[in-house]
């Protein structure tokens, strides 16, 4: 039987082959992450053309939420279509390591569209991200990985359940208002001038805790959300 | 991988909220049976082929594998139970070889050997590089057969197995089971065609309303003593 | 054992927000707010109430999970409502004193605006509960593990972002003053936590009386 880590991986594979093909998700994700800053745009540029202050961390940590609940949904409808998680869970493999190969697909995804937006909002808010871009590349990932933990469990547990679209975001946001607040708050640090390191770097301690504390959480308490 | 040589179902019930799916059932299924789970259409058939499986739990009563319950045996167990449920479980995105190889890698499987023999014996050797989402129900049922009884489990669970094949693909299955019987496993076989089941199965049990009204070896007048039970 | 104790506990609690009113009208006036900030008694309480609810949330569904016990499914669910309930109460009582003392009815105050969030969370605990279709009083213990969890961080997070960038707060002043009410908000304490107590029983006993219900339902067919 394959290992923890051999099931997390073939299950990453697999998320990737299937998306490799049609790329559908990759793409409307982006794009929808693309319009959410457009939108924002309109609704935080002011009649002179600047855009309000300390706007730009905020709207890229909203449009990273928004976009990466879509991508939460969209992965697990696939799974939902030919009840495919449930052949997943049939398997010999430990759930845990089923759950952890669906975070990490979530994770790249995400990654993936904060590589394009973050220039995108630093672009259009003349924001200087990229002044500290350890710390940023710190807050972004550390955030990352707590909403996807529970982003990913939430989704993974809703799947059979009729109002799963409208409940996840009702679930998945309340939980992870540290993780928003953390990482508006730590961006928004980043973009003093001169950037405030220290208060950037209370975030991110914030952020770790919370990660170990949730990912602990989501791999312990998968398997018996999952079985009927 | 495990071999036990009985399931046993004792008393089991399961209900969603005031909804009674299956109530108070027993039996026994020995090594060699071919059973035939026979009902119409929510009768319970699909909730306790699902609690054979282990992915539903009982809400009352017990399923013992060889005595043993499946909390008790864990993971393993899960290796030697095959399931072809009704909604197939297929990635229709990948292709024929990319399905069974991933199934294969996630039961431990050595892919090399395996996979190009269950190609072969769904009859899609020349197909197994085109995306599931282009096949037919009949090819698509062929596959996600082959891809249930890839490790060779003990216990086979299968719930309308025979959708979509031609005479042909049907015979093939029909002999599958003999065979994986005459091994020594055990099939559960839930269906409501009841010609099929008739000369196949070795014991006829039927569900109607969650309920177990008939347990006992085939024999013939299968149709006859189906709708004396169930009614029509 | 709650049975015996309920009416009991019933009359004290009773007798004890009966009296609250008169000890808090005698109290000595804590700051230039004067009446208004008497609030505060109420409003302390409530919050602690509201804390003590989500705590019992979040152990319930945690036992309920992965114990299947159904007794503590029926505490998760009722302890959720309480959050709800208290914690919709603080946010009352914290707005109108708000209006009086500071003028406006709303105020990002790190309190505030974590209270807010938490009721949100259990919130949505009663969403999943009532919308997610059968099984969801899994989903719903999930919830209550989480959001009992995300608590602390909630707190952390919201009492940074407002004091990193600090603002003047009334309610920070009177912390520091309150010595000579200790008592006083002690005694609310306890009666808030005391009427949680009995809430949490009579809640509980409804959801035994349900699934009683449903158990007979489900016994009538055999």
């Amino acid at each position: 039987m394959p290992g923890f880590f051999a099931v997390a991986l073939l299950v990453l594979k697999k998320d990737l082959a299937i998306e490799a093909k049609s790329r559908e998700i990759a793409y409307t994700t982006l794009f929808f992450a693309v319009s959410c800053v457009m939108i924002f745009s309109f609704a935080f540029v002011m009649e002179d053309g600047v855009p309000v202050d300390g706007a730009a961390a905020g709207i890229l940590w909203i449009a990273v939420a928004f976009s990466g609940t879509l991508a939460l949904g969209r992965t697990f409808e696939r799974e939902r279509y030919s009840e495919t998680l449930r052949a997943l869970l049939l398997a010999p493999a430990s759930r845990p390591a089923v759950y952890a190969g669906k975070l990490l697909g979530m994770i790249l995804m995400m990654v993936a569209t904060e590589i394009i937006l973050t220039p995108m909002v630093a672009f259009f808010f003349h924001a200087p991200f990229f002044a500290r871009p350890l710390l940023l590349v710190a807050l972004l990932g550390l955030g990352t990985i707590g909403f996807a933990a529970v982003g990913t469990l939430f989704a993974a547990m809703l799947v059979r359940t009729r109002t799963r679209d409208v409940l996840l975001p009702i679930l998945l946001y309340p939980v992870t208002i540290p993780v928003i607040i953390a990482g508006v708050r730590g961006t928004a640090a980043l973009l003093q001038s001169p950037p405030e390191a220290p208060v950037a770097t209370l975030w991110i301690g914030l952020l770790t805790a919370f990660d170990v504390v949730f990912l602990t959480l989501a791999l312990w308490t998968f398997e018996p959300l999952m079985t009927e | 991988m495990m071999d036990f040589a009985d399931v046993r179902l004792v008393d089991v019930s399961r209900h969603f909220g005031r909804r009674r799916a299956v109530s108070h059932v027993s039996f026994d299924a020995r090594s060699g049976d071919i059973i035939g789970l026979l009902g119409p259409n929510g009768a319970g058939k699909s909730t306790l082929l699902g609690m054979l499986a282990t992915l539903v739990a009982p809400t009352a009563g017990t399923v013992t594998y060889g005595g043993q319950p499946a909390r008790a045996l864990g993971a393993p167990l899960r290796g030697s139970i095959g399931l072809l449920a009704h909604e197939l479980y297929l990635y229709p995105e990948l292709t024929a070889r990319q399905n069974l190889e991933f199934f294969a890698s996630l039961y431990g499987l050595d892919t090399g050997r395996v996979v190009p023999a269950a190609l072969e014996s769904a009859g899609l050797a020349d197909r197994a590089d085109d995306e599931v989402a282009g096949f037919s129900r009949g090819m698509r049922q062929r596959l996600a057969l082959e891809r249930a009884l890839l490790h060779q489990p003990r216990l086979v669970l299968m719930d309308e197995p025979f959708t979509g094949l031609d005479d042909a693909a049907t015979a093939t299955v029909r002999a599958r089971l003999q065979s994986l019987t005459a091994a020594g496993a055990i099939v559960v076989l839930a269906t409501h065609d009841l010609d099929l089941a008739d000369g196949l199965v070795t014991r006829v049990a039927i569900m109607h309303g969650g309920r177990l009204v008939a347990d006992e070896p085939a024999g013939t007048g299968l149709r006859a003593r189906y709708r004396s039970l169930v009614g029509n | 054992m709650m049975k015996k104790l309920f009416v009991p506990l019933a009359l004290i609690t009773a007798a004890m927000f009966a009296y609250a009113p008169i000890a808090i009208a005698n109290v000595a006036y804590q700051s230039t707010m004067l009446l208004v900030q008497k609030i505060f008694y109420f409003h302390f309480a409530t919050w602690m109430a509201m804390t003590a609810a989500i705590a019992v949330s979040g152990v319930a569904s945690l036992i309920y999970l992965f114990k299947g016990s159904k007794l503590a499914d029926w505490y998760g669910v009722a302890s959720a409502e309480l959050v709800v309930v208290f914690g919709l109460f603080g946010l009352f009582s914290g707005s109108l004193w708000g209006r009086k003392a500071w003028g406006v009815w709303w105020q990002w105050d790190a309190r505030v605006t974590m209270a807010t969030m938490l009721v949100l969370v259990f919130l949505g605990y009663l969403m999943v509960r009532k919308y997610g279709g059968p099984g969801s009083e899994k989903l719903a213990a999930a919830m209550g593990i989480f959001g009992a969890a995300t608590s602390p961080f909630v707190y952390k997070s919201v009492d940074w972002w407002r004091t990193i960038h600090p603002q003047t707060s009334v309610v920070r002043q009177l912390s520091d003053t309150f010595p000579d009410a200790w008592y006083l908000v002690l005694y609310c304490t306890a009666a808030f936590l005391l009427l949680t107590v009995l809430l949490l029983t009579a809640r509980v006993r409804l959801e035994a009386m349900r699934s009683e219900l449903d158990r007979m339902y489900l016994a009538a067919e055999d």
